[in-house]
């Protein structure tokens, strides 16, 4: 058997595993770019695209351009606040449409979905129309982000945590106070820890969405500067190669994240 | 604190002597549409084997239910001894539940599931109660074990563990030998009985299996549609049924339409389609007008026609074989009396006679003092085929 007819053979017997595989290369490539152009040295070239040298200027110059840093504290800080509220009323609603029977529930079940389903630009701009019509119109800045951040995070947590939460059997929280443990007891040692993977896939959800956020964000900053909104600006005169830095950072701590949970759930099991 | 904390703390005391009866009062719970139990009274002697035994949606669950705390009644009492416990929490109360699906704790291993109580309470001592509890149920290897790693059976006896090791005044057991298959489950009902009897506490026990009442039960008391149909022992309930729900639901039974004749001291006589039989008076719930004579299908006694039976007293002939089923230990026949109403006959295969087939002409016959006779107002079919 020749080489040629070698290699068809196994991709005949590979095309599943062929095709994923260029699927794969297909979602990596823009981050493979992202992480090298982290370390191109772009600083006498006008086209931003090309890559000249390697250095690790920008990493260790990393606040080098105007603002830049400024605005990925200010995003991290945003979403970290919408991610705390969010997360912690969208439990707590969660619990209430899945352990409480009430007037309206299955109305509330379909409505936390709208904030997904409808297009960003039309919340925005009604976010907008709001604050300026509540008389907030010359103060939009962190705080009209903040409460638009926790309005569109809300409804994920919602889903994820009401999800892990009606996947739990109740008989668990009864068989413990059988056991002669109180409500809180049991809420902390069981029916926390069994929901506490929802809850942190929606913080972590939250994170990222309000993270990343543009359309929304862009309507209701008034002045202030995310860090989206910073890449979205200088996009327009040539991007510093210090943003693949921030790009990859981000992408090793959502890495660092995944095989975290990875290796826990694989120790625990 | 309880006391039945105080007895987990003290080894020395020993358990099932100072307990207390269950007593439900008058107990009811209605739910929107329908109503699950029934005024219940019921006394449950210290110390004892109760079994709840009835169809699904008779309500038992819903007892055992109230009684863990973890449902409340809409009227009536529980005690234990002098206390009242209607209203107290479950965590209150000295009971203990083994749950139907088990509902062990999958993110604690099967050590802190067995600790589980004990710790709430602040016992010390725990690691040496938990591994005699792991010894008693036969799974001191597998303590570092978490629920889903285990086996249905494994897992029943960790939630039984579970529940035990608490000293409950009273263990529930809901359903726990349902998801087991037969041969295992009839292997845990000799083990959960041994384990009472060692123990020596209240265990009540719910089932909808006849057979494991009959077998793990002290005491059983038939429930039907939210109401007690009869309480006693297996024996006096299979013998002496008081309602066609119970011939019915406990085995089997021939249930044949008769007039009383006449009722005299111990003896009450029935005309039934033309033959006269004795019932003797404690075994007859009816004094007067129809009634439905019942027999046990292995009391009945089947001949070839002319060939003589052994019992006193009338024998029915014009009987026919209609069916012959043969199941090892014994063969059923099915036999169709003149009046058209097909009769179950069990036989013991012990190899003295030739097996009759199917067409032959037989004599029917019974002793007198295995019939029973019941009310004619009672629905005939109650508790048949539906759970069987």
């Amino acid at each position: 058997m020749n080489g040629l007819q070698r290699a068809s053979r196994w991709v005949s017997d590979h095309i599943v595993l062929a095709g994923g595989l260029l699927v794969l290369v297909y979602m990596f490539v823009p981050i493979a770019i992202v992480m090298l152009m982290s370390f191109n040295d772009n600083s006498e070239s006008r086209n931003v695209y090309a890559f000249r040298d390697f250095t690790f200027s920008n990493w260790t110059n990393m606040c080098g351009p105007d603002g830049m840093c400024e605005s990925v504290l200010r995003s991290i800080g945003i979403g970290l606040a919408a991610t705390l509220v969010a997360t912690i009323l969208g439990t707590l609603a969660a619990f209430a449409l899945v352990r409480h029977n009430f007037r309206g529930r299955s109305v509330m079940n379909t409505v936390i979905f709208l904030p997904m389903a409808s297009p960003e630009i039309v919340m925005g701009s009604s976010l907008l129309a709001l604050f300026v019509s509540g008389g907030f119109g010359g103060r939009l800045g962190v705080v009209t982000i903040f409460i638009a951040h926790v309005m569109f995070c809300l409804s994920f947590v919602i889903v994820t945590v009401k999800a892990r939460l009606s996947g739990l059997d109740q008989n668990l929280e009864q068989a413990a106070m059988d056991l002669y443990a109180s409500e809180a007891t049991t809420f902390w040692r069981i029916t926390f820890p069994l929901v506490f993977p929802g809850i942190a896939a929606a913080a972590l959800l939250s994170f990222s969405l309000s993270f990343d956020d543009f359309i929304i964000t862009n309507l209701n900053a008034g002045q202030t500067v995310t860090f989206p909104m910073y890449v979205w600006g200088v996009a327009q005169r040539g991007v510093p190669m210090q943003v693949n830095v921030i790009g990859t950072i981000m992408f090793l701590i959502s890495l660092a994240l995944v095989l975290g949970n990875m290796f826990a759930t694989r120790k625990k099991a | 604190m309880s006391l039945a904390a105080e007895r987990a703390t003290d080894p020395s005391n020993p358990p099932g002597g100072s307990g207390r009866n269950l007593r439900l009062t008058a107990l009811t719970k209605e739910f929107s549409t329908f109503t699950a139990v029934r005024s219940l009274d019921l006394e449950i002697p210290a110390g004892t084997f109760f079994a709840l035994l009835g169809p699904s949606g008779c309500g038992k669950t819903t007892t055992l239910r109230m009684v863990a705390g973890l449902d409340l009644p809409t009227s009536g009492t529980i005690h234990l001894g002098d206390d009242e416990i209607t209203y107290a929490k479950p965590y209150r109360r000295p009971v203990n539940t083994v749950f139907q699906n088990y509902a062990l704790f999958p993110h604690l291993d099967i050590h802190e599931n067995v600790a589980f109580g004990l710790r709430r309470r602040k016992v010390k001592d725990v690691d040496k109660q938990v591994q005699e509890m792991l010894e008693l149920v036969e799974l001191e290897s597998q303590a570092k074990k978490k629920p889903p790693q285990m086996s249905g059976g494994q897992q029943q006896r960790v939630a039984l563990a579970r529940a035990l090791i608490n000293r409950p005044e009273v263990l529930l057991l809901d359903e726990p030998l349902g998801a087991l298959d037969l041969k295992l489950r009839r292997g845990m009902q000799i083990e959960i009985k041994r384990i009472q009897t060692e123990v020596g506490l209240t265990f009540v026990h719910v089932t909808h299996d006849q057979e494991e009442a009959m077998t793990m039960a002290d005491t059983i008391a038939v429930m039907n549609a939210g109401v007690i149909e009869q309480m006693g022992s297996p024996t006096e309930l299979y013998e002496n049924p008081r309602t066609t729900f119970v011939a019915n639901f406990l085995g089997q039974s021939n249930l044949i339409p008769g007039t009383v004749s006449s009722a005299d001291g111990d003896v009450v006589r029935v005309d039934m389609h033309g033959t006269q039989v004795s019932i003797p008076a404690d075994r007859a719930h009816v004094t007067s007008g129809n009634g439905w004579v019942g027999i046990r299908p292995e009391k009945v006694l089947v001949a070839a026609e002319g060939e003589p039976l052994d019992a006193p007293g009338n024998h029915m002939s014009g009987g026919v074989v209609t069916d012959v089923s043969f199941v090892g230990v014994s063969t059923q026949y099915l036999v169709r009396m003149p009046w058209g109403q097909e009769l179950m006959a069990f036989e013991q295969n012990t190899g003295r006679r030739a097996f009759l087939t199917a067409g032959t002409k037989v004599d029917v016959s019974w002793r007198p003092e295995f019939a029973f006779l019941l009310p004619a107002s009672q629905d005939v079919n109650a508790g048949a085929i539906e759970e069987a």
